[in-house]
């Protein structure tokens, strides 16, 4: 009896350095996702060394992090962001590695759009050089971040040395409550188990309120398995995955499609398979979750308040929370819904997906957002997300409601471009992190969901989606 | 990759838990397209005053006096001494590029961050995992002795205190042997290339979808 994350493992190894069973492993890679700010230097390394790539057809890249969110046809204004987005250009067109370019209508950010033209398919080892291709795990992949020596290793190699991760259970059962999304899930299990709880695992998310996700949800989820610490996230196949899959550029077609999907659904647990850790959590009891501090893990729901470092025994953690409400510029036991954000960000590889928009505009729908709200801002996943949600006038309700719309990328969720706060400035994020400095020097992130950011946008403050909703 | 076998190196504490890629080096300075030149940016919102941006000169920048790594005691470090989950957040390798090219060769915590961690040994920079009751041990003594060092030897995988204490650590067999020897881990993965070719075509034949 074998877990998904077994399956995939051994359906992967290449060769085993020893015989031990936690040696390393050589392992096969199916996809490598390449954007352009961890991919320069691998490029570089390659040439240097004489190499070439190993499989230039699991390779595809895109430009991200740097892009603007305004007037493409301006071009890069930032000159070392336009030479890392030029670096990239010309390393794909030397090597004939497919890019999809700035302008290109299925450009956006490297999780949104892997998935969205089926270059994710189950049972693959996707890898990226970003932490948060946990993502891709969504679609019964190992899907994980790798840092740049390890992109020109793939490049170089096909392979990975790797070392088997311990495997934990995430079981969500029940239903959610109205306005709830996978977001408050991901937020809820990471401030019970902690942003390092499951580092040296991967996760597996199961249970029926996991089955009953889209796989916007399921992506949304397994892409903060990071921020809990776990390196990959992942949920098994079922109808829902299929479906998302038929009909995507690169899935497979006709026959090979059958074939395909016969395989792809044994791609889940055994039944009685064991896992190294297991967690349970009754989705029923989940509520909108809110971040206060500056680690995911800081974290709390709508109807609680800040808490008070004075109640805190551990020296180091006690530490930690009043350094983290100083730069919050949160006083101690303040009413989360008492919190009010200058601006509002809605976008991220964690929910930027035509899903994450449409909750968001049925929220802000014939409302405005308050006085307080110096800048509210919708920024699609990608050129095709973006292209969705104008058919079905997403674009009109945001804009009317007094919402900027730009165009895809990674924006604001990191600040690498010109989307950033000033120091002070306070944001209602759908982004995954809310460290220091994180989307600009001094800037203040709270971590929620897309309705919950747009609720925080019209009514000025954070409040209970389930009220408004 | 850089070879490591010993490092008798001055300790500087870093006394918080949760340290994480973006407070390592910001954001900004990942528009580089270099390996190099990260050291400066080091800890950067957290070692100077004014707010950094690539190309400005460093040796003009306000300093935070407070910042520990800029205390005199702790000037030149080699061993950066930790809490746990050293290195949470982000993939950048560019983190352990700042911290090895500011001049660290080991860092000791409770734990890491599980990429993280795993990106120290591509490039030859040592991340040690001790026992928390240690680390606190460690911290307590680094505090109180301006001069504090630590002599980490690899080959022993000991990490020994000026009072002749010893702390032994852990270590794959295969990293210690590519960190001893400063090996070029694709060129060793190359060996494999008939395995990596022959498990290829086995995989192209049994699912032909993912080569399209």
């Amino acid at each position: 009896m074998q877990t998904l994350y077994d399956k995939l493992w051994q359906s992967h190894v290449v060769h085993e350095e020893s015989d031990k069973p936690d040696g390393m492993t050589l392992l096969y890679i199916d996809r490598h996702l390449v954007h352009e700010v961890t991919s320069p230097q691998a490029f570089e390394g390659l040439k240097l060394a004489g190499r070439k790539p190993w499989r230039l057809n699991s390779i595809l890249a895109v430009a991200d992090h740097n892009v603007p969110t305004t007037r493409r046809d301006h071009g890069i204004s930032d000159p070392t962001s336009r030479l890392q987005v030029e670096t990239l250009d010309q390393n794909c067109e030397e090597l004939g590695i497919t890019e999809f370019r700035m302008n290109d209508l299925r450009q956006g950010i490297v999780h949104v759009i892997g998935p969205e033209q089926g270059a994710t398919l189950p049972g693959m080892t996707v890898v990226c050089g970003d932490s948060h291709t946990s993502t891709h795990g969504a679609f019964a992949c190992l899907a994980f971040g790798i840092g740049t020596s390890e992109v020109e290793h793939v490049l170089a190699t096909q392979c990975l040395l790797m070392k088997r991760a311990k495997t934990m259970q995430v079981a969500v059962e029940g239903e959610l409550g109205h306005g709830l999304t996978a977001k408050d899930i991901a937020l809820a299990i990471i401030g019970e188990i902690g942003t390092a709880g499951g580092t040296g695992y991967a996760i597996e998310f199961a249970g029926s309120a996991i089955r009953a996700l889209s796989m916007e949800g399921r992506m949304t989820l397994c892409n903060m398995a990071i921020e809990a610490g776990a390196r990959a996230g992942m949920v098994a196949v079922d109808d829902t995955t299929v479906e998302y899959l038929r009909g995507r550029p690169f899935a497979p077609k006709g026959d090979l499609w059958e074939k395909a999907v016969a395989y792809w659904r044994t791609l889940k647990s055994d039944e009685g398979a064991s896992f190294d850790k297991t967690l349970s959590l009754d989705a029923a009891k989940v509520k909108p979750q809110v971040t206060w501090g500056t680690s995911p893990e800081m974290v709390t729901t709508i109807d609680g308040r800040v808490p008070d470092p004075s109640q805190i025994t551990d020296i180091v953690k006690r530490h930690d929370m009043e350094r983290a409400l100083k730069y919050m510029g949160l006083a101690p036991n303040t009413p989360i819904s008492e919190i009010r954000p200058d601006k509002i960000f809605i976008g991220s590889c964690t929910n930027a997906r035509i899903e994450d928009l449409r909750t968001a505009a049925e929220v802000v729908k014939g409302r405005h957002i308050a006085a307080n709200i110096k800048l509210a801002m919708v920024v699609p996943g990608s050129g095709l997300v973006k292209y969705q949600a104008e058919q079905e006038g997403l674009d009109k309700i945001f804009r009317d409601a007094g919402f900027e719309w730009r165009e895809p990328g990674c924006s604001m969720c990191l600040a690498m471009n010109d989307d950033r706060l000033e120091s002070g400035e306070r944001c209602a994020s759908t982004s995954n992190r809310n460290f220091e400095g994180r989307q600009g020097p001094g800037g203040r992130t709270h971590l929620v969901s897309p309705a919950m950011a747009a609720a925080a946008a019209v009514a000025g403050h954070f409040v209970d989606i389930r009220e408004i909703y | 990759m850089k070879k490591f076998d010993f490092c008798d190196g001055l300790v500087a504490p870093l006394d918080r838990a949760n340290v994480d890629t973006d407070a390592i080096i910001p954001k900004q300075f990942l528009k580089s397209i270099k390996r190099s030149g990260f050291g400066q940016n080091l800890f950067d919102e957290w070692r100077y005053l004014d707010h950094g941006e690539p190309g400005m000169d460093a040796t003009r920048r306000k300093i935070n006096p407070d910042f520990i790594l800029n205390l005199p005691r702790y000037r030149g470090a080699q061993v950066l001494l930790a809490r746990a989950n050293f290195g949470c957040g982000s993939s950048r390798e560019h983190a352990p590029w700042a911290l090895q090219d500011y001049g660290f060769q080991v860092i000791i915590a409770p734990s890491f961050a599980d990429i993280f961690f795993n990106n120290c040994f591509k490039i030859g920079l040592l991340p040690i995992v001790l026992d928390a009751s240690n680390v606190d041990q460690l911290f307590r003594e680094v505090e109180a002795t301006e001069g504090y060092r630590l002599l980490v030897n690899l080959q022993d995988q000991s990490v020994a205190t000026p009072g002749d204490e010893s702390f032994l650590f852990d270590i794959d067999p295969f990293r210690k042997h590519s960190l001893l020897n400063g090996l070029d881990e694709i060129g060793l993965t190359l060996q494999h290339a008939d395995k990596i070719k022959a498990f290829e075509e086995k995989r192209r034949a049994a699912q032909p979808w993912l080569f399209a």
